[in-house]
């Protein structure tokens, strides 16, 4: 058994501990707005936050979490910055198929956590998430929208 | 096909998964529309006219919300949101008070041009906005109907706002919601007004799409995310080669042995792991180690051990054999004779992957009475039914399809053979006897996953004393996806393999295009914007090729080649208007980088474009800063809509032309995931800037037109900039 926080709360999971996070998030604990697109850190399809910062569940061992406090898609909408970004997804509309957008909401909310007032170079070094429907210029306006930045012509 | 259904009679409506309302919101107790008109059931669902019978789509809830069964698959294109606008419009109500979920096989929903259904070739506004904005009207008639009855006034005195029934002098109001039970035993009138469209109030406007918020909270469900109760997961381990077979698993005891297995199993050119876990199952089967048997006998497509995509392009480009012409005009032979000049040049396009974020996954589950349940993404529900009706040898009305979200489109979810999970799913359901969701890896999604046809073109050019091209001559030796995923070829020419390098708009006096048949070694699919994705690229570089030897601008020559074309001499120049002006370059760029331009035009799906990309080389690599595309598809439903498809297509189209490429080496994959098969990243995004134009021309599709025109325009970009042709996708020897 290793026990979990995730979203505030103690869950206890019989996991392997080199099973990755994504996998106990999916099909232990049913949370499926964590998704699977590589399994190799490459899309960020997979991307939580571990004490707040962005990471990809697909190669985070469970046990490597043990102690520290994880935040899916979830929880965003309670999350002061992670309300902020999803409003700001929506004003931009921002989604195609959707099926990248957690990651991408998390990699703006872990970056917005971070630095509430980013530059567009601290964008796009946070922003790196693969999105076939290449929704990539709404995700760069959404995320500048709640930093801030003012719109470039 | 005879689809029953199972359906409730009578109102209000405890309505079932097996009724008309399947899917989302199952469990809940819907009242009102959601019934079938008895008469027309009891006719046999072969007398069903697609698109009529409006309890088939619609469900008025008590809280005037609705929810509206879609013909048409989302995949992030906006078609729910598009059909919310067009139903809304005319049953006036609110697009917003839509949810739209995939309707289950039927007949009622065989809505493309009134007699099929498939999401795809960018028809689905196109071919169903007539029926669907009748539908609309019809179930407003309805209602207004129910009202008259209710308020006991003359329906002509009623008058409808959003979601509800007035009559203005009485005052008298009453909600859709409250009037949807009534407005069931109302008859469907058969002549219904429909709106003037200076009139509309949601067709043509910015409407804010209906599952965003869905899809950034996580809670859209896909079918990867589907779960029932008992199910087991599963994984594979394809043969490296299409059509080798297990010889032996060498080490299967140590595989059941491993932690969470349940059972392993041999399928057909493939080992599966059923596991309490998916992680279980994957580590499982990838442990597996297995000897592969040559493909014996009649196999589908088999992967020959030798198979390398660079010496199948070199074979392409020297294959002669047999032209089979697919369009000509005026007199080759003479134009050639008399030409000034003349220009030559062999054009190559890759294999591309789909590369859809969701892999592939299927889940089926066989009840106790008898009855199957499938979810798997698919973009034609009635297309997948006939398939599982084969495969499981059940009746069609045994089989429940369920059609998910699907997370990327692209062309990837039609019927492949070999090329979709669900066959394996629904095997290893009946064997295990429980559910079973399975998964592909990315790793064996890119070994099965159908490519995007490779081509070699063969052009030849003539210009006259001017410089002006007088003829072209593309002979493309290549295997159109439709052929190429039947397996065999029809008795006409497949129009996916030549479109772009047919119905090209230019008025030349001669032109000759024809297809060499070779089939390719891989399987193939359709890819977003099928045969116009590479045959534009041809076409557009081709001519610009043409420019340079003539000595012609390429805007300038694309303008008197349009003469008398107002419609695309207007868009040509819409796209340069929205670039600011024609600059072709090279030009030095304010931040000091030496720049170039180029320009496009595609007719894709009965829309038109142009485009223009304006580039730089930077650190080695080809830098796309902005692309301008003007798009006329005639008319419109949503401008929002349209801008985010063209970006959509616009950032495949690059990733296209700068980046991809499906590599084989001796029958193998040379990459199976996103580390070797790299697609666009954000930092290569444009710029996208979008004008559309409403010709007023028949509708065209949106979710593909926006790709063709963007790589030829790149590439002419790249060719301007760096003083040498590119003839070849993705471009390389650029430097």
């Amino acid at each position: 058994m290793i026990e979990l926080t995730i979203n505030g709360q103690k869950r206890r999971v019989d996991a392997e501990s080199d099973t990755p996070l994504l996998w106990v998030l999916r099909d232990d604990l049913g949370m499926t707005g964590t998704k699977y697109g590589c399994g190799v850190a490459q899309c960020g399809a997979c991307s939580v936050l571990v004490d707040g910062s962005v990471m990809r569940s697909c190669v985070t061992p469970v046990e490597a979490v043990a102690g520290r406090k994880v935040t899916t898609i979830e929880a965003m909408e309670k999350d002061p910055v992670g309300a902020k970004v999803v409003e700001a997804w929506v004003k931009h509309q921002v989604p195609q198929c959707g099926y990248c957008q957690s990651g991408q909401v998390m990699a703006a909310a872990s970056l917005l956590k971070q630095n509430a007032k980013p530059t567009d170079a601290d964008v796009e070094a946070a922003m790196v998430n693969l999105c076939r429907c290449g929704t990539y210029n709404a995700i760069k306006a959404a995320v500048r929208d709640v930093a801030g930045l003012e719109k470039k012509a | 096909m005879n689809l029953p259904f199972q359906t409730p009679v009578n109102d209000p409506v405890n309505v079932s998964r097996r009724g008309f309302i399947a899917g989302a919101g199952v469990g809940a107790l819907v009242l009102g529309f959601g019934v079938p008109m008895g008469a027309a059931r009891a006719q046999g669902a072969a007398k069903v006219v697609p698109g009529t019978r409006v309890p088939a789509f619609l469900a008025i809830r008590p809280d005037n919300t609705i929810l509206f069964q879609s013909p048409f698959a989302e995949g992030g294109q906006g078609v729910w949101t598009a059909m919310a606008q067009i139903v809304g419009e005319e049953l006036d109500a609110d697009p917003a008070s839509f949810t739209v979920e995939n309707a289950p096989p039927g007949p009622d929903y065989q809505v493309v041009f009134g007699q099929m259904r498939i999401t795809g070739g960018s028809f689905s506004v196109r071919s169903s906005y007539a029926t669907m904005r009748k539908l609309g009207a019809t179930a407003r008639a309805m209602l207004v109907q129910a009202a008259a009855q209710k308020m006991g006034v003359p329906a002509g005195e009623l008058t409808t706002e959003p979601g509800r029934v007035i009559h203005k002098a009485s005052g008298k109001v009453m909600t859709y919601g409250e009037l949807a039970p009534a407005a069931l035993d109302m008859p469907a009138p058969a002549n219904v007004a429909l709106k003037d469209p200076k009139d509309f109030r949601w067709i043509g406007k910015r409407q804010a799409r209906i599952d965003v918020r869905a899809k950034s909270t996580g809670k859209a469900q896909f079918s990867i995310d589907m779960k029932v109760e008992g199910m087991l997961h599963a994984a594979v381990q394809h043969a490296p080669r299409l059509g080798q077979t297990v010889g032996k698993i060498r080490n299967e005891a140590e595989v059941k042995a491993m932690k969470g297995v349940h059972s392993v199993h041999v399928l057909p050119g493939a080992v599966a792991v059923v596991a309490e876990r998916f992680w279980h199952a994957r580590r499982a089967v990838e442990a597996a180690q297995v000897d592969w048997a040559e493909a014996t006998g009649e196999t589908y497509r088999p992967m020959p051990a030798d198979f390398s995509t660079e010496a199948f392009a070199q074979y392409l480009a020297n294959y002669q054999g047999k032209e089979e012409v697919a369009e000509t005009a005026g007199d080759m032979a003479a134009s050639f004779a008399g030409a000034a000049s003349t220009v030559t040049a062999t054009y190559h396009s890759q294999f591309v992957n789909h590369a859809q974020l969701e892999p592939p996954s299927a889940l089926a589950r066989y009840n106790a009475d008898g009855t199957l349940d499938m979810w798997f993404p698919n973009q034609a529900p009635e297309m997948f039914l006939a398939e599982v009706v084969k495969a499981s040898g059940l009746a069609a009305d045994k089989i429940n399809i369920h059609s998910p979200l699907l997370g990327g489109f692209f062309g990837r979810h039609f019927i492949y053979p070999h090329g979709t999970p669900w066959p394996q799913a629904l095997e290893l359901a009946k064997r295990v006897g429980r559910p079973v969701k399975l998964i592909w890896t990315r790793e064996e999604e890119f070994l099965r996953d159908p490519l995007r046809p490779m081509a070699a073109v063969r052009f030849r050019g003539a210009l006259d004393a001017k410089g002006m091209p007088v003829a072209i001559e593309a002979i493309s030796v290549t295997e159109g996806p439709t052929e190429g995923i039947a397996d065999k070829r029809a008795a006409k020419l497949d129009d996916a393999a030549l479109e772009g390098l047919t119905g090209k708009k230019y008025a030349l006096p001669a032109k000759r295009i024809a297809q060499v048949f070779v089939k390719s070694p891989t399987t193939l699919a359709y890819w977003r914007s099928v045969g116009n994705s590479m045959n534009d690229f041809f076409y557009e570089t081709f001519l610009d090729e043409l420019a340079d030897k003539g000595g012609q601008d390429p805007y300038a020559l694309r303008l008197k080649l349009l003469e008398g074309n107002a419609r695309l001499t207007n868009l040509i120049k819409a796209a340069v208007d929205l670039s600011g002006g024609w600059k072709a370059g090279p030009f030095t760029a304010p931040d000091g980088s030496k720049r170039a331009r180029g320009i496009a035009m595609a007719s894709p799906f009965g829309t038109e474009t142009a485009a223009i990309a304006e580039v730089s080389i930077a650190d080695g690599q080809i830098k796309v800063h902005d692309v301008w595309q003007a798009i006329d598809p005639g008319s419109i439903v949503n401008p929002a809509i349209i801008e985010a498809q063209v970006n959509s297509a616009a950032a495949l189209g690059l990733s296209e032309v700068l980046i991809e490429e499906a590599v084989y080496k001796d029958g193998l994959r040379a990459a199976r995931n996103f580390d070797g098969y790299p697609i666009l990243t954000p930092d290569r995004m444009p710029r996208v800037h979008v004008r559309i134009v409403e010709s007023g021309a028949p509708m065209g599709g949106i979710g593909e037109p926006g790709l063709p025109a963007v790589p030829p325009a790149v590439a002419n970009a790249v060719s301007r900039l760096v003083g040498k042709r590119m003839r070849k996708m993705p471009l390389a020897n650029f430097a």
